[in-house]
């Protein structure tokens, strides 16, 4: 796993160098500091030699700075080799996730695509921070400081033969315990969020059918299994300290015993021996941060997985096949005999057979029911789902000839659940062309009917947008999809039932001025509102993933039941919208 | 017609995504108490916490006092009975020290896990009390973070960081005070050198703090970018928008990477900054240990436990200055969170209720004991009012935030059985008028009443209970499509959910699913059509099956045929009750007994489509199609 990330630390590798030597360094350094102070007690204070002493502190002193200067440049390396391995992860996945198809991006959901970006980059950058600072750090202690204990006294030293394997087998015991009840705790946080979440947004539901009762017991079940998780894990991982304590105390206690004979003997000084407890303090402390980074790169190794994932994520839409100097010639849209399913694993065909020929220029209307698979028909045309079998063509050419930027250059498209972005009116018209002077933009506007609107506004096209639009009603938002999509004078137009929150006059109002402002232009327009399609040169009757019918209106109402059918539920009462 | 999505102003700074600025808390001591009712639930554990804690310190610093002992009596003179009788002391003291050390720890997690999830419960509880008000002017991903970031970090807090602030302090004060038992004069190189250290932490940890700050606002900033961005990346790949959006996000990402390192770099050289100056201090007592120990004859053993406390007395320092910050942090979390709390619920005084009657012959009624075909008001007095439907409203004004009427005292009455329509422009207040039949908003002036009693008399709980909604946004809820329609009625058995769903016609697509009424629905219902959702809701209210309908849009996203073919079931759903519809099919609304035109908040006719029809306004307009709204 950490294999696959390391391409990732590129351009920071010396930074990370550099971190690893300076807390390496850092900690012989303090290692040295007690064999100093053993000088003094055992050779300054006997001979009473004050030069010899001052000397030897003022050398503690200046490994003291030494060993400052080489922490400060550990953090200072960490931090950017740490922050610089994050940033670089959450670019390349970030930019990966550009390459992503419409069924890529639906196999993860949005939210956990954000918790990728966000929290497991965090962690992993945090985790390479802290590893470069404690993962070299324990084990560089940990030699030096048994190399010093067995300089000081091979016979004490052991000790560490009984202690290191005890420590090392009670902290495994601890975190192998422990782990599964990490990640049982994850899901059980997931539970309690996503109860959440889904009362918060669903609270009217929640409030018209009194069923607040219902979700706090809902909600208690949940809280009441994080807690007795988080209890029972975080129980086992408290025992963590007392045991280092045991096994650090009781080392020292076997040292003294041992260690009395030998200054009896004159063979261990008293100072000596006193450094020596510290050596075993490091060393077991040594141990127990190697545990703990053991535990973080567990968790790391989780969130190591979901962002691989991502990584490894094919986008199953490419431009394998297309030749990148052909650009889309006209505005011809033909199924041959298409078919598509969502899931491939599906039995049902969610389009079946479809075989269609537009013309360039022409209107085309798309009627049908609900899920009649209307969107996925025209999700076809710009290559946002791939067919299955037959041959999707945009100007005479397959769609997999064109790269996806030509071709969505030319096929531009007003999804049903439309976005817009955080910015000014101006900024997000924008996106339809980048290039786009003011009079393309008001002639865009004009078509689109929001012009009107906008002018209206204080600050006209600068107006700000807030989040996702916020600050514009259903329909004034779908106009200004409509003005972006425009913008990119594109050769088909599709529109996906985007004019459902625009009253019916200005939805008239639009459609002519496609007629006269976009007359080359195909335009392909699912609605639910027969008055919307009735003068479209061709007509799509889809039901149930198939073309029923198709032809002007006056056939179809000769022709089509479906059609017929429709028409005359609408009649009943014309429509309004309010 | 998206009545439904009206929100109150979204500030710019509304968005409580994962990255919210660094904040310090408002009223620290106010919040502190709130806090200290919930650990303080389990006083008596927390008491065993301070005795253990106590005795912890006493141990652990008597432990290195032993050292003295051992050294001067039994190491130097070779007293091998009192050094072994002296170790197995020692070891009783370590093994307490450990014991309790485990004991309290043990018990901190106990006693925060249990307040937390305290918190959790009342704060989820609080949520089911607010008004909607509220949730209009707050977004959830605000909600939300009260949940993931402020509870989370106050577990942390409450679990490790108040014992390590805890003990730092008696450690610290212990060791000082053997430090002062044992060499006044040493002590005074201590205190240089802690002085030293306090300079450090405020110069430091003032610079670190700036950068701190920079470093959360620009994770803010790349962590929105984020979230919108892969929201709207269907978007993106439409405009191919790809290569804008990378350069977007890089530039973001770049800037927060600097940001982060000067905070990170900062934070991390705190550590061998304090460490070292720890190790300047140790030699420095080393030194002036050894100047002492030769000129006035200080005790070997004494030297080298003052050395060993030298090392105990700056960790509680640097422990405590690592703590600060997360401390705040989790007291301006623990702040937000009590804010939501303690925000007012909604009004709720009404002691009229909903009951279950069975009449008798005579046509007196008696309360039923179980589920009956009867419903009546029981008023607080015990007389029982039949429910029959009859909902009017009197001279209502009313508006979502000060600066804006809604509606100008509207009138308006339904009788039993009545089917009344509203029809007007986005914004005229057909969805308010609904919004107010169940009390989610409060009115300004005017009265409301229900079957005669104002609503404001009748209990919520069984005001909502008598009246079934179908909104426009359909909020479906992880689980089965079954569990979902079940939703409407709980006890509902799998016939009756059937039944309302073949009512709706929903049966149809269902069938059509993987796994029929047991498909499993995540995300909201992302993988089902508006229109399917909208089917879904109309079950969900079919089989709640409330004496009266508020049809709010709600089937807008379904096309005229299904619709039609809805109808019978909509028809049969409908009969005998008051339902109220809004809708901008006229096709929709056109059978309804009485039609409300509305208009900028006032009703401007009125009567059924006949009559609209032979008065030539509006409504007429409309009809013929020689006016708009917009």
């Amino acid at each position: 796993m950490m294999k696959k990330l390391w391409p990732y630390t590129r351009g920071y590798r010396k930074w990370i160098l550099f971190g690893v030597l300076c807390s390496a360094s850092e900690a012989v350094f303090e290692l040295l500091l007690p064999l100093v102070m053993a000088d003094i007690v055992d050779t300054g204070i006997p001979s009473g030699d004050t030069g010899y002493i001052l000397a030897r502190g003022a050398l503690m002193v200046l490994m003291a700075l030494v060993s400052m200067s080489l922490g400060i440049g550990s953090a200072v390396f960490s931090s950017r080799a740490g922050q610089g391995f994050g940033a670089n992860l959450r670019q390349a996945q970030y930019d990966h996730i550009q390459d992503f198809s419409f069924r890529n991006i639906e196999k993860f959901s949005t939210a956990s695509l954000v918790t990728r970006l966000t929290n497991d980059c965090n962690m992993l950058q945090m985790s390479l921070m802290m590893g470069m600072r404690l993962l070299v750090r324990a084990p560089v202690m940990l030699v030096s400081a048994l190399v010093l204990a067995v300089s000081i006294s091979l016979k004490l030293s052991r000790v560490f033969l009984v202690a290191m394997p005890l420590l090392l087998v009670l902290i495994g015991l601890i975190v192998k315990h422990v782990s599964p009840m990490f990640s049982s705790l994850q899901e059980r946080t997931d539970d309690v969020n996503l109860a959440v979440q889904e009362n918060l947004s669903g609270i009217r539901v929640v409030k018209s059918f009194v069923r607040e009762d219902y979700e706090e017991e809902k909600f208690r079940k949940r809280n009441d299994a994080l807690r007795s998780t988080s209890e029972r894990a975080f129980g086992f991982v408290v025992m963590n300290m007392p045991i280092m304590m045991l096994v650090t105390y009781g080392t020292i206690i076997a040292v003294m015993w041992y260690g009395a004979p030998l200054v009896q003997a004159g063979e261990l000084e008293v100072g000596l021996l006193s450094t020596f407890f510290t050596y075993i303090t490091q060393v077991l402390m040594s141990l127990i941060m190697v545990s703990m980074i053991m535990m973080m790169i567990t968790r790391a190794i989780a969130c190591a997985k979901r962002v691989a994932e991502v990584l490894d994520e094919v986008p199953d839409i490419t431009d394998a096949s297309a030749s990148p100097g052909v650009t889309v010639a006209d505005g011809s849209v033909d199924f041959d005999h298409v078919s598509f399913k969502y899931n491939d694993g599906s039995e049902k065909w969610n389009l079946r057979d479809i075989d269609l020929h537009i013309k360039s220029g022409m209107t085309v209307g798309v009627i049908g029911g609900t899920g009649s698979a209307k969107s996925t028909l025209v999700q076809l045309i710009p290559r946002l789902y791939e067919a299955q079998e037959g041959t999707v063509r945009v100007g005479g050419r397959p769609v997999q000839d064109y790269t996806m930027e030509h071709l969505r250059d030319a096929v531009s498209m007003v999804l049903q659940k439309n976005t817009l972005f955080s910015g000014t009116i101006r900024e997000n018209l924008l996106w339809g062309d980048e290039n786009a002077s003011d009079a393309d933009i008001e002639a865009a506007c004009e078509a689109a009917c929001a012009a009107e609107f906008i002018h209206r506004m204080p600050e006209g096209y600068d107006t700000d947008l807030g989040q996702g639009g916020v600050n514009v009603s259903g329909g004034q938002k779908q106009r200004l999809c409509i003005a972006r999509a425009i913008l990119k004078k594109p050769r088909v137009l599709i529109l996906d039932d985007s004019t459902s929150a625009v009253d019916t006059a200005t939805d008239a109002k639009i459609r002519a001025a496609f007629r006269t402002q976009l007359p080359d232009t195909t335009k392909i327009i699912i609605a639910q509102r027969i008055i919307s399609v009735m003068d479209a040169d061709l007509i799509v009757v889809m039901d149930d993933g198939r073309v029923a019918d198709a032809g002007t209106h006056e056939e179809l109402m000769e022709t089509s039941e479906i059609y017929r059918d429709v028409y005359q539920s609408q009649q009943e009462g014309a429509s309004i919208d309010g | 017609m998206a009545e439904t999505k009206r929100r109150g102003p979204h500030g710019p700074g509304g968005h409580g995504g994962p990255g919210r600025g660094f904040q310090k808390p408002k009223d620290t001591r106010k919040t502190i108490g709130t806090l200290m009712g919930y650990i303080g639930r389990s006083k008596w554990l927390l008491l065993l916490v301070a005795v253990c804690l106590v005795l912890n310190t006493v141990c652990s610093i008597g432990g290195s006092y032993m050292l003295r002992p051992l050294i001067d009596d039994c190491i130097v003179p070779g007293d091998y009975p009192r050094l072994a009788r002296t170790l197995v002391f020692m070891a009783c003291i370590y093994i307490c020290a450990a014991l309790l050390s485990y004991t309290y720890s043990r018990i901190m997690v106990r006693v925060s896990q249990k307040a937390t999830h305290a918190i959790r419960r009342d704060l989820f509880a609080k949520m089911q009390n607010l008004p909607l008000s509220y949730f209009d002017t707050h977004t959830h991903g605000e909600l939300m973070s009260r949940y993931t970031n402020d509870i989370d970090t106050l577990t942390e807090i409450l679990q490790n960081g108040m014992i390590s602030l805890v003990s730092g302090v008696l450690t610290f004060v212990g060791v000082v005070a053997m430090m002062l038992y044992l060499s006044p004069i040493l002590f005074l190189v201590t205190v240089f050198s802690l002085g030293l250290m306090l300079v450090v932490i405020m110069t430091v940890g003032k610079r670190s703090r700036r950068y701190f700050m920079a470093q959360q606002k620009d994770l803010g900033e790349v962590n929105g970018y984020i979230e919108e961005m892969i929201e709207g990346q269907k978007v993106i790949k439409v405009f191919n928008h790809e290569s804008k959006a990378r350069a977007g996000f890089q530039e973001r990402n770049v800037r927060y990477r600097r940001s982060a390192t000067n905070a990170q770099s900062f934070a991390g050289a705190m550590m061998p900054a304090m460490g070292n100056i720890s190790h300047i201090n140790y030699a420095l007592t080393c030194c002036v240990g050894a100047l002492l120990s030769i000129a006035f004859g200080l005790d070997l053993g004494s030297l080298v436990v003052y050395l060993q406390y030298t090392r105990q007395v700056s960790q509680p320092i640097s422990q405590v200055s690592q703590q600060v910050n997360s401390i705040l942090a989790a007291i301006a979390g623990a702040e937000r969170v009590f804010e939501v709390m303690e925000t007012p619920p909604e009004v709720d005084e009404g002691r009229t209720t909903l009951v279950h009657v069975t009449r008798a012959a005579g046509g007196s009624l008696t309360e039923a004991a179980g589920r009956s075909d009867g419903w009546a008001w029981k008023k607080p007095d015990g007389e029982l009012v039949p429910l029959r439907g009859d909902v009017r409203f009197q001279d209502v004004v009313f508006r979502y935030v000060p600066e804006k009427t809604i509606l100008h005292g509207i009138s308006l009455y339904a009788k039993p059985g009545q089917k009344i329509a509203f029809v007007g422009s986005t914004g005229a207040g057909k969805t308010t008028i609904t919004n107010l039949i169940n009390r989610f908003y409060e009115i300004e002036s005017g009265l409301i009443t229900y079957d005669g009693i104002d609503v404001r008399d009748i209990r919520k709980e069984s005001l909502r209970r008598s009246l079934g909604i179908v909104l426009q946004d359909t909020h479906l809820f992880t689980g089965t499509i079954a569990d979902n329609i079940r939703y409407g009625k709980l006890d509902a058995t799998d016939e009756e959910v059937r039944a309302a769903a073949r009512l709706a016609n929903a049966d149809t697509f269902i069938s059509h699913l993987p796994d029929g009424y047991d498909t499993w629905i995540t995300d909201d219902g992302g993988s089902l059509s508006q229109g399917e959702r909208q089917l879904l809701a109309i079950a969900r209210a079919a089989v709640a099956d409330p004496p009266v309908l508020i049809l709010d849009e709600a089937t807008s996203s379904i096309d005229t045929r299904t619709e039609r073919l809805i109808e019978k079931g909509m028809d049969s759903l409908m009969a005998d009750r008051t339902v109220f519809v809004i809708a901008h099919r006229l096709s929709t609304v056109r059978n309804s007994k009485a039609i409300m035109v509305l208009e900028q908040g006032e009703i401007i006719e009125r009567g059924d489509h006949d009559d609209l029809i032979a008065q030539g306004g509006k409504y007429y307009q409309l009809y013929t199609g020689q006016a708009e709204l917009s």
